[in-house]
């Protein structure tokens, strides 16, 4: 049981008066333990509205350092971080909101060696990477380990997220295998808005919220996605897939995979 | 000419058509970072070329977004 002092009635008293969530649903949200995965474009807001919101425990992991080009859009860095780990970066910021949030850091890169020991510490994993080996080793790592997770991508002015519940959909549903290595462009021919990644780490962050109160519907055997240019918002109905190699009937992956990743240094360019 | 629908919008296509030659009517520059269904069914890779359309399919082009880094599409 938490105790609901009066400093917390009123940090959290938006919440409380919204029916839905109230006194209980803070409770559930209070006693959460979440995982972001990628302290940048994504994990930033993710975190952000988490720590605030009052999840009880975030963990992070992130191998990078805070870099000048991130300012753009990963907006729990500072320019005093430059060259500072992200993921203490964000555990600054997030205790300097909400001094109640535990925060684990783990700085370091998430691979087939430490994923299913670290996601099983935690009730709902985010995916806040920017590549696709570690978008399907998260994918694969929470269907093994049967969590619950959001996934979400950014790309120029557009985005896309779902929410994986075990026996929903899930990434390899709908996208089968990571593109070739060789099919991915450089940096210097893409890019993304900054406010794009604030706008689709916001409803990964609701979703949390959504998933922890029981709130409405999740995004769960749907695809939303949006372009920015036209703000118009899309769900495409997506299927859980008999024959996924992760999550149909037969799965034919049984080990986590360290797929081969594209690099992209925009010093370079 | 049948009405098809990418992506939720109704396009006039000429038949026969498959999917593999609506993504290149689509300008989809780079397919292979492109994932398709047909009336909401996954459609595997290998089988774009042997998926005749029809008049009312509706066809979806989900592209891999990975976290502001790249693809061109």
């Amino acid at each position: 049981m938490i105790d609901f002092t009066e400093e917390k009635i009123q940090r959290y008293s938006r919440h409380i008066l919204l029916q839905d969530v109230g006194v209980e649903g803070q409770e559930k949200i209070m006693n959460a333990r979440v995982l972001v995965v990628g302290a940048g474009g994504l994990g930033a807001p993710v975190s952000l509205y988490l720590a605030a919101a009052g999840i009880g425990t975030i963990g992070i992991v992130d191998a990078d350092v805070v870099d000048l080009s991130n300012l753009q859009r990963q907006v729990i860095h500072f320019t005093k971080d430059v060259g500072v780990p992200k993921v203490k970066s964000a555990e600054e910021k997030i205790k300097a909101i909400n001094p109640d949030v535990k925060v684990d850091t783990y700085y370091e890169f998430l691979d087939s060696s430490n994923a299913l020991d670290i996601i099983k510490e935690y009730d709902f994993i985010v995916d806040g990477t920017d590549n696709f080996p570690v978008k399907f080793l998260i994918n694969d790592a929470c269907v093994m380990a049967g969590k619950p997770f959001s996934h979400g991508g950014i790309l120029r002015f557009n985005g896309q997220t779902f929410t994986h519940l075990p026996g929903t959909a899930c990434y390899r549903c709908m996208f089968k295998e990571p593109p070739p290595v060789g099919a991915v462009p450089t940096c210097s021919q893409a890019g993304v808005l900054g406010a794009i990644a604030g706008m689709l780490g916001t409803i990964q962050a609701a979703e949390t919220l959504k998933y922890f109160t029981g709130i409405g519907e999740l995004l769960t055997n749907r695809l939303l996605t949006f372009d920015a240019k036209t703000m118009l918002f899309r769900t495409v109905p997506v299927k859980h897939r008999d024959s996924c190699a992760i999550c149909g009937t037969n799965p034919t992956i049984d080990h986590l995979i360290d797929y081969e990743q594209a690099t992209c240094d925009l010093k370079n360019h | 000419m049948a009405k098809i629908y990418v992506n939720g919008d109704a396009q006039e296509v000429n038949l026969p058509l498959n999917v593999s030659e609506l993504i290149q009517q689509n300008n989809v520059v780079q397919p292979e970072m492109v994932s398709v269904q047909v009336n909401e069914e996954f459609a595997e890779r290998e089988d774009w070329e042997n998926i005749q359309l029809k008049e009312g399919d509706k066809v979806d082009f989900l592209y891999f977004m990975g976290g502001g880094t790249f693809i061109e599409h």
